[in-house]
């Protein structure tokens, strides 16, 4: 990420972030690895709701991500790969639905009628 | 609405699609079983498929091509890696250049493929994994096949009429 092709606004949320010590902290930790926001609630001297809106700025600036993983919400930083990461599957995801939308159709049609594909006109 | 959950994993980089159908469950293998017919669904409205070689056996390829609005085409292929007719199918998705040879640098995903009677119908449900990151990034990269946009396009469109 370079920073010369965040718009100023964004820059205002990262500094805004990250003037909080207790943020720059949730945020050192995110990037050693991955903790719950449970977790990361019981090294701070404040309530969960707290730490959560804490991580909420954090997250607005783009400079965390969460991440549900069962019943835990996970908070991670990097979040270029993980949106990266986000990016493909959704495109896979769309993908798979337009084939299982097709194939439904397809399977809607009485058997033995199914139509050759349209475009190239095949008829082997 | 036939897909009945999709489960994505940023980590491991998985898709798991559970979706649901009608028909019975042989219909439904057909669909990937039959050449003329996996070529109805395998590529969306503005790339159809056209299927060549299909061998649906461990070992086994499958090879196409897409045709885009331009002429343009774009090949495929599949490794077939096992097959239970007609409850399961696991093989890798790959693409290839214009000679039909596997290009490593495109990226390949792993696909598994399980069909289990459900509910007097049929239940699909598909695991599709992409093999490393590096792949992964490079799909973004090239802008994966434009008619996936287009295709999402259309349901937006049919979503909104």
């Amino acid at each position: 990420m370079v920073v010369d092709h965040w718009a100023d606004d964004a820059l205002d949320e990262v500094f805004h972030a990250l003037a909080d010590a207790t943020r720059r902290d949730i945020l050192r930790r995110s990037v050693a690895g991955k903790l719950s926001v449970s977790r990361l609630a019981e090294s701070y001297p404040m309530s969960f709701a707290a730490v959560q809106k804490h991580v909420a700025v954090l997250e607005r600036a783009g400079l965390v991500m969460k991440q549900r993983r069962g019943r835990e919400q996970l908070v991670r930083s990097d979040p270029e790969a993980v949106h990266r990461a986000q990016q493909a599957l959704d495109e896979l995801e769309a993908a798979w639905r337009g084939r299982v939308d097709r194939m439904s159709e397809l399977l809607a049609q009485t058997p033995g009628q199914e139509e050759r594909n349209p475009r190239t006109g095949e008829t082997r | 609405m036939s897909v009945t959950s999709i489960d994505k994993d940023l980590d491991n980089l998985t898709l798991v699609l559970i979706a649901d159908f009608e028909a019975p469950r042989e219909r439904v293998w057909e669909l990937w079983a039959d050449p003329r017919l996996l070529e109805r669904w395998w590529g969306p409205p503005t790339y159809p498929a056209t299927v060549e070689e299909h061998d649906l056996t461990s070992g086994g390829a499958v090879t196409y091509f897409m045709t885009g609005p331009e002429g343009d085409t774009h090949r495929g292929w599949w490794r077939v890696e096992s097959v239970d007719p007609p409850s399961a199918l696991e093989f890798t998705d790959g693409f290839a250049d214009e000679d039909g040879n596997p290009n490593p640098e495109m990226p390949t995903t792993k696909v598994q493929m399980r069909l289990s009677e459900h509910d007097g119908g049929s239940r699909m449900e598909l695991r599709s994994v992409f093999d490393s990151r590096e792949q992964m990034e490079q799909l973004i990269n090239m802008g994966m096949a434009e008619g996936l946009e287009q295709a999402v396009g259309q349901m937006d469109a049919l979503l909104a009429g």
